[in-house]
């Protein structure tokens, strides 16, 4: 298993078995990207050319990805959601941080268990649940006092509630790993310089978890734009990308503006993911 | 003194109450409304009665506790291959790659995890179908005659979940295996040991809080999983996440749909929490670690 000689016939095996393992990880993403460029209605070979068209062209039957309206809603209801989500499940981490890390309370080992359970939930079940408390809520004061809470239907509010709900878990251990990492001697030195305690959070603890904060945020940006179990069910009239492409694949079929939206999806998380990765990086260099 | 610790009472619950109702509001009251709701039963229009006819629904039908089986056994097969194709890589990423490399590696298994659900089945979609890559390159080397359909049918889901999950195998594996101390493994074979004896009784007990939290974590995403199952399985599939959608939406049975949403959770639950007591490690120590 371990192969302590190099270049024994083991080892070229093993590394074999790795490439082909990365192979297997390419080749769906790369047949979901490339047939965006094939001049041709269905996303299948044979190869017919090189085009744009299913980004740009403004006609049918190629109608491009940038001019299909509902597409582009899609894309704009997927922003809105997971910048709302991102900057709620950060201040929720960074408070679960402090909470944990710093806080001393009876049962914290109970309330640290409950924070991580969210993720080992089945995201289906997450939506159905808050699903079913927001309508029972609204049902409730709709007989009981004639009030109708329209926002607690299903809509943009609780799409950003139910993808928040095990989001805030992940942004959670990612701000508190980084914040068990803090030297408290730089705090108490800026105590001692007679700092106030909002003084010294401001300049000097939250300057030092602010990369953890804006990778845990980029995280939490594209684990939403990505989400679909939990989306599904609570969303409104107002979908986001996934939910409106899982709906034109299941009643159009596949067509290359899929593959268009894919790839440009592709391109934006991967640099995005790249640019969490950089702040990751320059954190343990300070 | 007395100043001090008043501001640290205050900020203690200041930093409590959004914890508390991220966890009340949308973890506990809305399970407690699912249990509620799944014990109700529809006597006459607008007339409820708590009962377990849901419950006893999913037992007198077959094809409801059947599909919970296979998806749950399913779910174990697709766990374990994780773990099996998985393990080596993250070995290899960990251990033999060069510092350099170790990075691109570990990026390179990273990169799938921020593309939905949705464009990779779409990608094994157009790969595996009639029309698909696979099938036309076939053709094109001779190896079959005419197009074949390799979409639609049990290895084509397992494929895509299998491809799915795997990479919150290998991240936990390789962060476990990256704190194992090279010296450990030689002095395994230094006292003696084989390959074999080395992998067994020391590299596989070391990495056991990564390889159960990998294991809860793609169990649970497969469990739980519902476009891969329905987009490559097609019509028969039966994931038991179509049924609890099939329920709510369909059907408009929600009362149904909550008894099958808690019986799912119970399930997976069962699971993981057997995983967790064979395997002696607990949640804190493996989950909330990676």
């Amino acid at each position: 298993m371990l192969a302590q000689k190099k270049s024994s016939p083991f080892l070229m095996g093993y590394r074999l078995y790795v490439v082909a393992f990365f192979i297997f990880l390419a080749a769906p993403l790369i047949s979901a990207g490339a047939f965006a460029f094939n001049d041709s209605l269905f996303p299948a070979l044979p190869w017919q050319g090189f085009t744009l068209d299913w980004f740009f062209s403004d006609t049918e039957p190629k109608l491009g990805m940038f001019h299909d309206r509902r597409l582009l809603q899609g894309l704009y209801y997927s922003f809105v959601i997971a910048i709302f989500v991102a900057m709620l499940s950060v201040f929720v981490g960074t408070t679960n941080a402090f909470l944990f890390v710093r806080g001393e309370f009876p049962g914290k080992n109970f309330f640290y268990i409950l924070m991580v359970v969210p993720l080992v939930i089945p995201g289906v079940i997450l939506g159905i649940s808050i699903l079913v408390l927001a309508s029972d809520t609204a049902n409730y004061m709709e007989n009981r006092f004639d009030l109708e809470l329209e926002f607690l239907r299903p809509g943009l509010l609780l799409v950003v509630f139910g993808q928040f709900s095990f989001i805030t878990t992940i942004t959670s251990l990612v701000i508190t790993a980084r914040l068990k990492k803090f030297d408290a001697t730089m705090e108490e030195a800026a105590f001692n310089l007679g700092a106030s305690r909002v003084r010294v959070l401001r300049t000097v603890t939250l300057p030092f978890l602010r990369p953890a904060m804006i990778a845990a945020g980029i995280v939490a940006f594209l684990v939403s734009f990505e989400n679909f179990n939990t989306t599904l069910f609570l969303v409104g009239s107002e979908a986001p990308l996934t939910i409106t492409m899982y709906d034109r694949m299941a009643k159009v079929g596949s067509t290359p503006v899929l593959n268009a939206v894919s790839f440009v999806l592709m391109v934006g998380s991967g640099l995005l993911a790249l640019l969490s990765i950089a702040i990751q990086r320059d954190k343990t260099s300070q | 003194m007395m100043q001090n610790k008043d501001i640290k009472r205050l900020s203690l619950i200041l930093l409590f109450s959004p914890f508390a109702l991220w966890i009340l509001l949308l973890i506990i009251l809305p399970h407690i409304g699912m249990v509620l709701l799944s014990f109700r039963e529809k006597v006459a229009p607008r007339v409820y009665e708590y009962s377990f006819a849901n419950y006893l629904d999913f037992i007198n039908e077959p094809i409801y506790w059947n599909t919970l089986l296979r998806t749950g056994s399913m779910s174990l097969l697709v766990t374990a291959l994780a773990l099996l194709i998985g393990f080596p890589i993250a070995y290899y990423i960990a251990k033999i790659a060069g510092p350099r490399a170790r990075g691109g590696l570990f990026l390179l298994c990273l990169i799938p995890l921020w593309v939905s659900d949705l464009i990779r089945s779409f990608g094994w979609i157009l790969l595996l179908r009639e029309t698909g890559v696979i099938s036309n390159f076939l053709l094109w080397t001779g190896l079959i005659g005419e197009p074949v359909e390799f979409l639609y049918n049990d290895i084509a889901v397992i494929i895509g979940l299998v491809y799915t999950v795997i990479l919150f195998m290998i991240v936990p594996l390789v962060s476990t295996l990256d704190g194992m101390d090279n010296s450990m493994i030689e002095a395994g074979y230094n006292l003696g040991g084989n390959g074999f004896t080395v992998l067994r009784r020391i590299i596989i007990p070391y990495a056991m809080p990564g390889i159960v939290a990998g294991c809860i974590v793609t169990f649970m995403l497969t469990a739980g999983s519902y476009l891969t199952p329905v987009l490559l399985g097609g019509k028969n599939s039966s994931w038991f996440t179509e049924q609890i959608y099939n329920q709510f939406i369909t059907r408009f049975n929600w009362e149904g749909g909550a008894a099958f949403g808690m019986l799912l959770l119970l399930f997976t639950s069962v699971v993981i929490w057997l995983g967790l007591k064979l395997s002696g490690q607990t949640l804190a120590n493996t989950v909330a670690k990676s």
